[in-house]
């Protein structure tokens, strides 16, 4: 039996700007994540993950300035022109971390009653006490120390990892069907950063949450994803498992990233290879990674 | 050892709001040399930013004294401290006014500290830009058209430009893929051997740590558990949140791994789960 993935993405394209001075940002990109499945997106900055990502949770509006075609479907709920109205259509069955803790939570607000407004996205009769019960749970489990401070806290009075695992336990609080995780450790120490990847993990294993993860950081690209798309410039440039991206990473804008990692064996930093005419190469699909068959 | 730069005695800080008392940073010594990579890393909430607003005077200490060139930082600083220690930020598009051109934003703590004559200051501006690698061009462009990497270099040109003898480094690579951070790791080490500057150098990663710091001290809880050469530490790490840090830290060689487990095998792991 074939499952329709829970996202599937075919060829995105995406320009900003208006009258002559358009800028495309994506040109045909395609992905898919299946229920349960852990899949990485990497590449260069800029290359325009995070907006595929705003795309697909219907955060990124059509407008004047704004082009996008293609196809991003949902559970079967195709959301490129959607906007608002497919975000409110799939309300808390996806889920997002931004990249950016700080713009993600409302400055004015305590902590506490951004995560009630959350909670009760999902139900909205819970009561103020089962809604704080809940939320001092989830910030535990991000370990947070204080939960009950944090709750109490403005964004501000909190440190930028803080922010970030209090994003992150919303992200979580409703259990998600897809979770977009964007740059989800950047503000984390390790140790924290192992325990937030262990529950993203477990959301996937136990309850079939679909995770798209996006980030910088390929050793917890290695041992978080079953596989991953690099992505270069606004094209996908590979396309493999984590084993296969490791171990033979085939295009040479993916084989340059690699070995441009910092190692804690040392070594210092590596030599750099110039941006060269070769990164511009076409999609390589390594054996196993094709496309997931039609769903008529 | 080279001469202190920075020295920091019995430094701490505690919050107060809504009946709220946090202990930010609590007893802190350590001598900075000049000329050096110093990095801090630590637990998430540990106090890593609370020093950094401490030592850039963004906020008073509530215990300890900071020296700066041997002599003691007050609490609200002169034009002098203001311009030798300099702050370059995680996320350079909210460091940066949107609404300000390349070139002016870089040209600000020229006219604000009125550093060279007015006719100089442009001169100056494509200097700094060609000192981080940017075409003069970028003077007249806006921020929100470049990458994360170039505007991060626009961020380290307007540290610059205040000829500044420290510069406190929060987080200046982890928004950046990891070829365009080397980019801009080489940038770093080649301006403070050009031009003699010290870093306090603030990340959450030990392989950036690994190769570009010379000390590293390391924080839990407010406090310091550990402190000292780059080498040393990742040889033969002291405290136990040290080596759980280092025994975390996702790799992807097999000989990091190797070296990860050694040290994680010489340390308790931390202890699973919530409210542990
Ligand atoms: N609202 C917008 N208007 C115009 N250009 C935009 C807008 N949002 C993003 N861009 C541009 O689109 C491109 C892709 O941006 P995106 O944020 O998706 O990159 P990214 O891959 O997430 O990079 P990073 O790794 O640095 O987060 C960039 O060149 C960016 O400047
Ligand atoms: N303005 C403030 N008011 C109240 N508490 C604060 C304030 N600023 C920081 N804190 C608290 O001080 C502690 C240390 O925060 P700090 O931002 O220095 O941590 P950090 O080490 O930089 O963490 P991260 O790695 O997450 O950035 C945290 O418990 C935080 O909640
Ligand atoms: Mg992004
Ligand atoms: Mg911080």
């Amino acid at each position: 039996m074939t499952r329709e993935p829970v996202l599937t993405i075919r060829d995105l394209h995406l320009a900003f700007g208006r009258w002559g001075r358009k800028s495309n940002v994506l040109h045909g990109i395609s992905l898919h994540v299946g229920a349960g499945e852990k899949v990485a997106l990497v590449g260069e900055s800029g290359s325009g993950k995070s907006v595929t990502a705003r795309l697909a949770m219907g955060l990124l509006q059509e407008s004047r300035a704004t082009h996008a075609t293609g196809s991003i479907r949902f559970d079967g709920i195709e959301a490129v022109k959607g906007g608002p109205e497919i975000a409110r259509r799939r309300g808390n069955r996806v889920a997002m971390i931004f990249q950016d803790p700080t713009s993600a939570l409302n400055p004015t607000f305590k902590i506490r009653g951004q995560f009630r407004e959350v909670l009760r996205s999902a139900e909205p009769r819970l009561s103020d006490a089962e809604a704080d019960r809940r939320a001092e749970a989830a910030l535990a489990e991000v370990s947070i120390p204080d939960p009950a401070r944090a709750l109490d806290s403005y964004a501000f009075q909190l440190s930028g990892g803080m922010n970030q695992r209090v994003m992150i336990a919303m992200a979580l609080a409703n259990r998600p069907e897809l979770l977009i995780a964007d740059e989800p450790g950047t503000a984390l120490d390790v140790t924290v950063q192992a325990q937030t990847l262990k529950l993203m993990g477990d959301l996937a294993a136990t309850r079939g949450t679909a995770v798209l993860l996006i980030s910088h950081n390929l050793g917890v690209v290695r041992e978080f994803a079953d596989r991953v798309y690099v992505i270069y410039r606004g094209r996908m440039v590979e396309h493999a498992t984590t084993k296969q991206l490791f171990a033979a990473p085939r295009h040479p804008y993916t084989q340059a990233l690699l070995s441009a990692i910092p190692k804690i064996s040392g070594g210092g930093l590596p030599d750099l290879p110039e941006r060269s005419p070769d990164f511009e190469r076409p999609l390589i699909v390594h054996e196993g990674c094709g496309e997931p068959a039609e769903v008529v | 050892m080279s001469e202190p730069i920075l020295e920091l005695n019995g430094l701490g800080k505690t919050f107060e709001a809504d009946g709220n008392r946090v202990v930010a940073l609590s007893d802190v010594s350590l001598t900075f040399a000049r000329g050096g990579c110093h990095a801090i890393v630590g637990e998430s909430g540990s106090g890593k930013t609370t020093l950094a607003n401490l030592v850039l005077g963004l906020m008073a200490p509530t215990a300890g004294e900071m020296r700066f060139n041997s002599v003691a930082l007050p609490g609200d600083r002169g034009k002098g401290h203001r311009r030798a220690i300099q702050l370059v930020q995680q996320n350079p598009l909210s460091a940066l006014n949107p609404r300000r051109t390349i070139g002016a934003s870089v040209r600000l703590p020229l006219d604000v500290h009125e550093i060279g004559t007015s006719s100089g200051r442009a001169a100056r501006v494509a200097e700094l830009l060609q000192e981080v690698g940017l075409e003069p061009d970028y003077a007249q462009r806006s921020p929100r058209g470049l990458s994360g990497g170039q505007r991060q270099r626009v961020a380290i040109a307007r540290a610059l430009a205040c000829e500044p003898e420290l510069i406190v480094l929060d987080e200046p690579t982890s928004a950046l893929d990891v070829l365009v951070q080397a980019r801009v790791l080489k940038l770093l080490e080649r301006l403070r051997v050009e031009h003699g500057l010290t870093y306090l150098f603030i990340t959450h990663d030990l392989a950036v740590v690994r190769a570009i710091a010379t000390t590293v001290s390391v924080f839990q809880r407010g406090r310091l558990v550990e402190s000292g050469p780059v080498e040393a530490l990742f040889a033969a790490p002291q405290a136990d949140y040290t080596r759980q840090l280092i025994g975390a830290v996702p790799v992807v060689t097999e000989e990091e791994a190797r070296l990860r487990d050694a040290i994680r095998a010489g340390a308790p792991m931390p202890a699973a789960g919530p409210g542990a």
